[in-house]
């Protein structure tokens, strides 16, 4: 094997500008790979991690995935019952203080129950529809992370009882209303109450920051009319990835809609697979580039070698080492390559960490990009140069091997 | 004495649009140290049944036996083997690998075999050089060498592995007269004090006829033997 690696190393020797830019075209391509495949995964990364932070792991409300059977369908094989409704919908989680104590006994995490209704918020002869949420101050804040997006008062001061609302400060902005001000809130079956604002929050999320209000629970039972109703259940959990088999276990208990952040985020996440195969297709194309640069190196030396060939077999050297000789060439130069490769994807990935930029327009504040640091990039992008560098030297290495030497002994005389 | 090389009928041809002989019905046997010369007009099939007799080409018909060895059966591996061990080749231009130095060229069968340690390879490489009179060139390369030299770098190369066999292509054919003699004695000195058996084509009927035994072909076949 020294010898056939001997072998190699000074034929790739003796073509040295060409195996330079070979290398110098694996260098690049593994390179820029990492580079992309640092931003891409940092990107998300940061999404996903936004993602698991802003919302529960895993909502438990009181829905049903499928309505519940009939006592006719029990009986009749070929019922079918189509837009039925009960007379009096009382929505909301049965026996809620049972749910809780039997939640509370296995998750692993934190969870907080609240009552979400929908109404308007008044001021000022001005109105916005939302969602006012009633909450318990005390668990919510082990749930929620709109307890540190305050721009004015806090989460802690719906703690002090009474009627106070918290409110984006973007539907503060459209009602005109300011802290200290008092709103009007009406809910969905006419009743209304008035609330004092005692903070306003920035989420960064339209919808929540102009849509939703926060009051105590009382508060949104007395609103809703409906005493110790409640209609969500909100869980953190420790770890996220054991969401699917929490909601899991939790519907097939209570019987309520369980939904995982994975399963809310489907769309979202089957789009990054999808993002990442577009990532590892251009990766590919990169590595095929570069892989033709080897293809025409080997090429050309087993070419200009013929001679070579002929007397390393006529000395007793087979056609599996000839295979090997060449194989060994495109490999080497592969290494080569994906070995300058990972200090430019380094310094690239580097560069771009350092990279700082602020995104004013939406008022947040974004100094960095998101970079993944992740050392399988660098072995994903070898592994890819390896691979393209040895078929291509295995092509030009087989007809290498085939030559028949009395034809190059015969040529050469 | 033993009879190495064995050839019965051997026949070569080119499977061409219209096929070309280039060795019809050759039955020869070449005995242990014996130092025979393969003579003819150009195209008579002289390197042909040389390529033949060192397991480079494939008869199209006929057996041939080495050191009692029917070669038909070999595989790939098996001939490459007895290349390596049995056979030492010389080409009629030198055919040294130009990168490596005059040792290195001579190692490569060596480290091929591999029943060397490298400093035995070494020496054993030096040695064969100095021999043959390379003893100040031991590290030059093929083009700081000059023809004489090269060839009988060529030959130091045949003789790494000690084959029992030498078979010589035209080895005199692209030296000067001094430099022709040089080899030839050297060839010569392989038989008559080494013990080896050396098959050399030649052109040269003086050289020719200082050999034990000449095979002279024409068209392909056996006219004197």
């Amino acid at each position: 094997m020294r010898l056939i690696l001997d072998l190699a190393i000074t034929h790739i020797a003796g073509r040295g500008r060409q195996t330079l830019v070979a290398i110098i075209g694996v260098a690049v391509g593994v390179g820029f790979s990492v580079a992309m495949a640092a931003l891409m995964q940092g990107g998300q990364d940061d999404f996903v991690e936004q993602l698991i932070n802003t919302m529960p792991h895993v909502q438990i409300t009181d829905e049903h995935r499928t309505p519940p059977r009939q006592p006719a369908e029990e009986v009749f094989d070929t019922a079918v019952i189509s837009g039925l409704r009960p007379r009096e919908d009382r929505r909301g989680i049965i026996n809620p203080t049972a749910a809780l104590t039997w939640l509370n006994g296995w998750v692993p995490g934190r969870l907080a129950q609240s009552l979400k209704t929908q109404g308007i918020i008044r001021y000022s002869s001005r109105d916005v529809g939302a969602t006012i949420i009633g909450v318990d101050p005390e668990i919510e804040q082990g749930v929620s992370p709109i307890v540190d997006d305050f721009r004015e008062g806090s989460f802690a001061s719906l703690k002090a009882g009474g009627n106070n609302v918290l409110i984006g400060d973007t539907m503060a902005a459209r009602l005109g209303a300011g802290l200290g001000d008092t709103i009007t809130a009406v809910s969905s079956i006419g009743l209304s109450r008035n609330f004092k604002i005692v903070g306003l929050f920035h989420t960064g999320t339209t919808a929540r920051d102009e849509g939703e209000a926060y009051v105590l629970l009382k508060n949104a039972q007395v609103l809703s009319e409906r005493a110790n109703a409640i209609n969500e259940i909100r869980i953190k959990l420790n770890d996220p990835n054991a969401a699917p088999t929490v909601a899991h276990r939790a519907e097939a208990e209570l019987g309520y809609k369980a939904v995982a952040w994975q399963e809310a985020n489907e769309a979202i996440l089957e789009a990054l697979v999808v993002r990442n195969i577009i990532m590892y297709t251009v990766v590919a194309a990169i590595m095929l580039v570069a892989g033709f640069g080897i293809f025409n190196i080997i090429s050309t030396i087993t070419h200009e070698k013929a001679r070579d060939i002929a007397i390393l077999k006529s000395l007793g050297f087979r056609e599996h080492d000839m295979r090997r000789l060449f194989l060994l060439e495109g490999v080497a130069i592969g290494t080569a390559g994906s070995a300058a490769g990972w200090v430019l994807g380094f310094l690239l990935v580097y560069a771009l960490a350092q990279v700082r930029f602020e995104l004013a327009a939406t008022g947040q504040e974004m100094t960095r990009l998101p970079i993944a640091w992740s050392f399988l990039h660098y072995l994903l992008a070898a592994a890819f140069a390896l691979a393209s560098a040895a078929v291509a030297g295995y092509l030009p290495a087989r007809r290498a091997a085939k030559l028949n030497p009395v034809d190059i002994i015969r040529g050469a005389t | 004495m033993t009879v190495l090389i064995q050839a019965e009928n051997l026949t070569r041809i080119l499977p061409e649009t219209v096929p070309v002989t280039l060795v019809k019905d050759v039955s020869l046997s070449i005995k242990e140290k014996e130092f025979v010369a393969v003579t003819g007009p150009s195209g008579s099939g002289k390197s042909s049944l040389l390529y033949l007799l060192g397991l480079l080409d494939h008869p199209t018909t006929g057996t041939l036996t080495i050191d009692g060895k029917d070669t038909g059966p070999m595989g790939e591996t098996e001939r490459a083997r007895t290349r390596l061990a049995m056979l030492g080749f010389v080409f009629q231009f030198h055919f040294l690998l130009p990168e490596f130095t005059a040792r290195e060229n001579v190692e490569i069968p060596m480290r091929k075999l591999g029943k060397l340690s490298r400093t035995q390879m070494h020496d054993r490489a030096t040695a064969l050089l100095v021999s043959l009179g390379l003893e100040g060139h031991l590290d030059k390369r093929p083009d700081q060498l000059s023809g004489g030299q090269r060839q009988r770098v060529a030959v130091a190369r045949s003789l790494a592995n000690d084959p029992p066999i030498v078979l010589a292509d035209e080895p005199t054919g692209s030296l000067d007269t001094k430099n022709s003699e040089q080899v030839f004695h050297i060839l010569e000195t392989l038989v008559r004090e080494h013990g080896k058996t050396v098959v050399a084509v030649t052109h040269d009927v003086d050289l020719a006829a200082r050999m034990d035994r000449q095979i002279h072909l024409v068209d392909g076949r056996i006219a004197m033997s």
